[in-house]
């Protein structure tokens, strides 16, 4: 399909060239420089475009774990259609240094561009398999800025580049640059605006007549507007939604920006966020706040977790409700503090002392870290427990783009019941639901309740009792056995019955399912199911695994000493059902589709299946296709 | 904002605060502790300050004198060991309206709850912290505390403790702590009259209070005790008369001389090492914050703050 190329954005002074340009609905395109050359704002420019042209997009980036420099990558898919994972190869490279392009260049597709800043980098010049665009990046931008000597820009600039090559909205764009550098002074504005034009303007004939325009989808006319953010972001506003006012935390990589923003944001909402000495004063500082009635949020990553794991036992005890994030990354110990793993799991169910049931749940996607969020503060409020959201750094940097919430209707205003209790009441009942008392409420028999991590009786009396003991942790458990009665039965995606079922969590959905989808290409009946539930799990799994001749769970972590993952050791003594297999890799890195593929292949013996993948780039010609 | 409470606007009248009202479950002390005087002197303390009963929070951490929630009838709780100190300064932070008591031990505060000592003195949230100091790990029968003197013999230094005892005086003082108040348990008067202030402190309050253990360390006090042969010496504080005997008086609003004061040999003076009633708590700081967040965002309601921001993701 062959478009002609429009001019009706070109800024003034650009040469409204007519060159052919090719309709694409879906691009890959990966930037690689250091930490600091603003990467990240050209990959995030991007993503909220797509989003604000109602595309859809899905980003990854890396970030060193040093505190300044270091390689670093911005990877953005964008395009018309169902986009769920972040692209397993990219069409374009943007390598902004040698080592961008030498660490890189294996991940373009054939038939894709290199844009090269051909005052770093040398490419290869008997690479013949992708086309080499080298542009002066660097003196490009320092000339259209005036001279400085400072590089800084040249992201814009390399963004005004990729603005003419696949024909971006420039008034959009702009729009967004001066939204982003608005707050800063009117310099950085207007830098900002003369590298993007510099890029833009770069003659089209020197990018090898590389031009193409991503099809515009027209937007249904009752859609949302799309918002476009990052998993960690979404879950923030998500507890903000549900009324959740109160927390702490120190900080960790990657939780920190969760604290950073509720630190910033609660003081709107009237709430408070304290910034604690330690992750155990953040949980009982947290606790302190759900105690007198407003249900508060702690979080932190995986060796923080560790450090509140004893605070958890005493609010499962004592029954105090309490919304606890865990970000994942990659360890044991300091790990892979910016990498990915999902090896909590076992920590976040059983990490306590003595039998301490919780509910665990796990968002699929950015737009899913926000409903979780107001699922988890309804479940803590509604059956007083503590519940867990586990989440994971590519979940939490990944930029996507969802509808805008329908924020009247999902808004919780929550205050703390501060009405008398008349003499009946008992703070914990062995016939009903524990509702907890908060200082304030007048206490009709006149005997005011202490909350214990002792185990107690109803009236909340130390006791050892042996009987009681029984009672009281049959009371704990049932609690949350109950809460799976709250759950919406499990979506399945695919085929609904046949030969294989795919179960997942965490930020592997999008990847899942598009190994479905080339797996059915290969004859196959697949399925696909998310485990977004934990812990309970949803009571509609067992039903639906009967459905299949094999299941694999595929999660990103160890087999462990008995050949299984967290997530499918804990399936197979759930449902004893000898067709759960696992599947598992620790490399510190999302699944690609292709990965998933060849390894559930490899898994269950198939030799011919293809892994799907196209080969070319969409940028080749058609006739690579 | 937050919604408010859904607390009846007015209540009824009500008796005045006793014994009778305040006591709980019979304490689980050992005949002879001096946690019971203690326990007595704070059932005083609330009824000289009457406050609502159901506005009144006990809560503690782990050991013999954190037991302490227990006895006292009002809204409360037996927290985790050492850590107290934040548990209490969120419910201090979340719920202004409300009077936070903390109580504990030497272990539990000094040792296990050192880090959060120094950073909840350093934060100053509205809250009271009595620390029982026996000088001996008692609940879990006799090992050497972080203020057991040198050459204590415990189970865990049957030969006599060698490792430098903390002084508690000292420790407050420099963590930055806003009242800072020494007692002991057989002075029941001026207990009460140490918690009272310290109630009445806008900020941190701690008063430590010597409560010798019977069983495991008896006589540890006795130096500061007159019916044993010791003497119990108290600060007297400044009158700001223009008496030249005013000048030898300690004030209590100068750091320096609290922190010499802290270091006189045992068993040193009893009464109000320091005082500041200059630094604002952490309670105020986060409500002037809140004042001033909200009025840039013109009090705009919650749903039309989180809409602009939405709008900004767009």
């Amino acid at each position: 399909m062959v478009s002609l190329n429009s001019s009706s954005n070109n800024p003034e002074g650009t040469p409204a060239k007519a060159a052919p340009s090719r309709t694409l609905n879906d691009v890959v395109i990966r930037l690689a420089g250091n930490s600091q050359d603003g990467i990240q704002a050209v990959g995030g420019f991007l993503a909220r475009l797509a989003g604000r042209s109602a595309q859809e997009v899905m980003t990854y980036m890396t970030i060193p774990s040093t505190i300044s420099g270091g390689p670093s990558i911005f990877q953005v898919r964008m395009g018309t259609g169902d986009i769920l994972s972040a692209g397993d190869r990219a069409d374009v490279l943007v390598a902004f240094y040698q080592h961008s392009y030498e660490s890189h260049r294996a991940a373009l597709r054939p038939g894709g561009i290199l844009l090269y800043d051909s005052d770093h980098v040398q490419p290869n010049p008997d690479d013949k398999e992708v086309t080499a665009v080298g542009v002066p990046m660097t003196s490009a931008t320092v000339e259209a800025v005036g001279g400085s000597s400072k590089e800084k820009g040249k992201n814009i600039y390399v963004l005004g580049l990729l603005a003419r090559m696949f024909d971006l909205n420039v008034p959009k764009l702009t729009t967004l640059i001066k939204e982003r550098f608005g707050g800063k002074n009117e310099d950085i504005v207007r830098n900002a605006l003369l590298a993007f034009d510099a890029g833009y303007a770069y003659p089209s004939e020197n990018l090898r007549n590389c031009l193409y325009r991503l099809d515009q989808p027209a937007p249904a006319p009752d859609a949302r507007p799309q918002v476009t953010t990052d998993g960690n972001t979404a879950l923030t506003y998500g507890l903000i939604t549900a009324g959740v006012r109160y927390g702490a935390g120190y900080p960790i990589t990657p939780w920190s920006s969760i604290m950073e923003t509720l630190r910033t944001e609660l003081p709107k909402y009237g709430g408070i966020f304290v910034q604690c000495e330690d992750e155990i004063a953040a949980v009982s500082t947290a606790l302190g706040f759900s105690y007198a009635g407003n249900l508060a949020i702690t979080g932190s990553s995986g060796p923080g977790l560790s450090l509140k794991a004893e605070a958890l036992g005493w609010a499962v005890m004592a029954e105090i409700p309490l919304i606890v994030v865990n970000v994942q990354r990659g360890g044991p110990s300091t790990g892979l503090p910016t990498n990915i793993e999902q090896s909590d799991l076992m920590q976040a169910i059983y990490g306590s002392h003595g039998d301490a049931p919780r509910v665990v749940l796990a968002p699929k996607t950015v737009e899913d870290c926000y409903y979780t969020a107001i699922e988890a503060a309804k479940i803590a409020r509604e059956f007083s427990t503590l519940v867990i959201i586990l989440t994971d750094q590519a979940l939490a940097t990944r930029i996507e783009a969802f509808d805008e919430p329908d924020l009247p209707k999902l808004m919780i205003e929550a205050k703390p019941d501060l009405s008398p209790r008349d003499a009946s009441f008992k703070p914990y009942p062995l016939d009903g639901m524990t509702r907890h008392a908060p200082p304030g409420s007048v206490m009709g028999s006149g005997k005011y309740p202490t909350v214990s991590g002792l185990e107690h009786d109803e009236l909340g009396h130390p006791t050892a009792n042996p009987a009681l003991h029984s009672k009281m942790t049959a009371k704990r458990r049932e609690k949350v056995k109950a809460v799976a009665a709250t759950y919406p039965a499990p979506e399945v995606f695919g085929d609904q019955t046949g030969d294989l079922l795919l179960v997942g969590w965490g930020c592997t959905y999008g990847p899942i399912h598009e190994a479905v989808e080339r797996l059915q290409a290969s004859g196959l009946k697949v399925g696909h199911v998310h485990v977004r539930h934990i812990h309970p799990l949803n009571p509609g799994l067992e039903a639906i695994f009967a459905r299949y001749k094999q299941i694999r769970v595929i999660e990103i972590n160890d087999e462990g000493l008995y050949g299984y993952g967290q997530l499918a050791t804990l399936l197979r003594a759930r449902y004893c059902n000898p067709a759960i297999g696992s599947i598992t890799k620790t490399d510190g890195l999302t699944f690609r589709v292709s990965e998933i593929v060849e390894l559930v292949a490899k898994n269950l013996g198939i030799s011919s299946i293809k892994t799907g993948a196209r080969k070319f780039s969409v940028l080749a010609g058609p006739d690579r296709q | 904002m937050s919604a408010p409470s859904t607390a009846p606007a007015t209540s009824a009248p009500r008796a005045p605060l006793n014994k009778k009202v305040l006591a709980a479950d019979h304490p689980t002390w050992c005949p002879g502790c001096g946690d019971f005087a203690v326990l007595a002197a704070f059932y005083k303390v609330l009824e000289k300050l009457n406050y609502p009963q159901e506005k009144i929070v006990t809560f503690a951490g782990i050991g013999c004198s954190s037991r302490f929630p227990y006895f006292v009838n009002s809204h409360g709780g037996h927290y985790i060991h050492g850590r107290s100190l934040p548990f209490a300064a969120g419910i201090s932070l979340g719920r202004d309206d409300l009077h936070v008591f903390a109580f504990g031990g030497d272990g539990d505060g000094f040792s296990i709850g050192g880090n959060h000592l120094v950073h909840t003195a350093r934060k100053n949230p509205r809250m009271t912290y009595v620390i029982m100091d026996n000088s001996v790990y008692g609940l879990t029968k006799k090992q050497t505390s972080p203020t057991s003197p040198l050459g204590f013999k415990s189970k865990t230094d049957p030969w006599g403790a060698f490792d430098q005892p903390i002084n508690p005086m000292r420790t407050l003082i420099n963590s930055g702590a806003t009242f800072v108040a020494r007692s002991h348990a057989t002075q029941v008067n001026h207990m009460v009259e140490m918690m009272y202030r310290a109630a009445q402190h806008d900020g941190f309050s701690v008063v430590e209070i010597l409560s010798e253990c019977v069983e495991f360390f008896e006589g540890a006090f006795d130096a500061a005790n007159p019916r044993k042969g010791g003497a119990f010496t108290m600060i007297e504080e400044k009158k700001h008369d223009g008496t030249p005997e005013d000048a030898q008086r300690h004030d209590p609003t100068d750091e320096l001389a609290a922190f010499q004061l802290a270091l006189e040999a045992w068993p040193g003076k009893f009464g109000v090492y320091y005082e500041n009633k200059k630094r604002p708590t952490k309670n105020a700081l986060e409500a002037k914050l809140i004042a001033n967040t909200r009025e840039k965002t013109k009090n705009a309601s919650d749903l039309d703050l989180l809409q602009k921001t939405f709008a900004r993701m767009r």
